[in-house]
């Protein structure tokens, strides 16, 4: 199967590819796993002290799309509040990625990751 | 001869609907079906006879495959039980099983790197190993405890470890040939 230019390009030069300190207190980490495929993705989300989200970084084994689909999220979380990332759907992911149908549940693990990330944080934070 | 392709596949073999099984009676009672509906004896039979003796036949093949795979059978069960495994749409898996996921991944990667064969075997026993430990918890949570949202979650896990031992298997098979 052919891989979009969007998805190579992630694939090619993840960003933020890493993690944060997962005591940390401004740090959220959503770790999430997909029994169908075996993908494991763990997103983390660095959080400041108005709720913005500030830094993300991932890592995540899996297919291209996965892939490409925690490195876009990541992207995209920044400068985000709690809430604006919460609102963050697979179907936006799988547009800007051009996921085949076949790859539509990677998007929806991106999705799972980051929203897993914030009830990290939120549980921290007592909210 | 007539087929109920309804009944359940333990009741085709005439099993116990349970997760524990003896394969050796999994095998004879196949052997058994197989052999009352192959194609051959229906040589000289009409052709909507024929057709259905066919049917049948790939009908306990498939039977067979289900109940002979861990798996499979613990799916299945569950499923005759109501019980969607959501392995599909599940992706919150404890965390910690999650992260000796991520363990597991970079522990092949590094032996693949390293051509190194015996730590690949050395993998694809622990994972035995483990695979085996879930499946004796399956057993009780299915036959035992009848906790079936228990056992989901244990066929989730396993079907991530099925993925490993696959990726072990390629690894290996990369390095050999």
């Amino acid at each position: 199967m052919a891989y979009s230019e969007q998805v190579l390009d992630h694939y090619e030069n993840p960003r933020n590819v890493g993690s944060f300190d997962k005591g940390d207190d401004s740090v959220g980490t959503g770790m999430v796993g997909a029994p169908a495929c075996g993908d494991v993705m763990k997103l983390q989300i660095k959080v400041n002290e108005n709720g913005v989200i500030e830094d993300a970084k991932f890592k995540t084994y899996g297919c291209g799309s996965a892939i490409a689909s925690s490195s876009l999220v990541t992207e995209w979380v920044k400068g985000k509040t709690l809430d604006e990332a919460m609102s963050i759907k697979n179907t936006e992911i799988a547009e800007e990625l051009a996921l085949p149908p076949v790859k539509i549940h990677c998007s929806i693990l991106a999705e799972d990751a980051i929203k897993a990330a914030v009830s990290d944080y939120k549980q921290k934070h007592g909210k | 001869m007539n087929f109920d392709f309804k009944q359940d596949h333990f009741s085709l073999f005439g099993l116990p609907r349970r997760f524990a099984l003896d394969a050796g009676q999994l095998d004879s009672a196949w052997r058994t079906v197989a052999a009352q509906v192959h194609p051959d004896r229906y040589a000289s039979a009409g052709d909507a006879e024929k057709r259905a003796a066919l049917m049948m036949a790939t009908h306990a093949n498939e039977a067979y495959r289900t109940l002979k795979s861990p798996l499979a059978r613990a799916r299945y069960l569950l499923q005759l039980a109501g019980v969607d495994t959501q392995e599909d749409t599940n992706t919150s898996m404890p965390a910690d099983f999650l992260m000796a996921q991520m363990e597991w991944r970079e522990a092949i990667g590094e032996a693949k790197d390293e051509h190194d064969v015996a730590a690949l075997e050395k993998l694809a026993r622990d994972l035995q190993r483990d695979a085996a430990a879930l499946q004796q918890h399956l057993g009780v949570a299915l036959d035992d405890a009848g906790d079936l949202d228990g056992a989901a979650v244990l066929v989730r896990k396993l079907r991530f470890l099925e993925k490993l031992e696959q990726e072990i298997g390629d690894a290996i098979e990369s390095l050999l040939f």
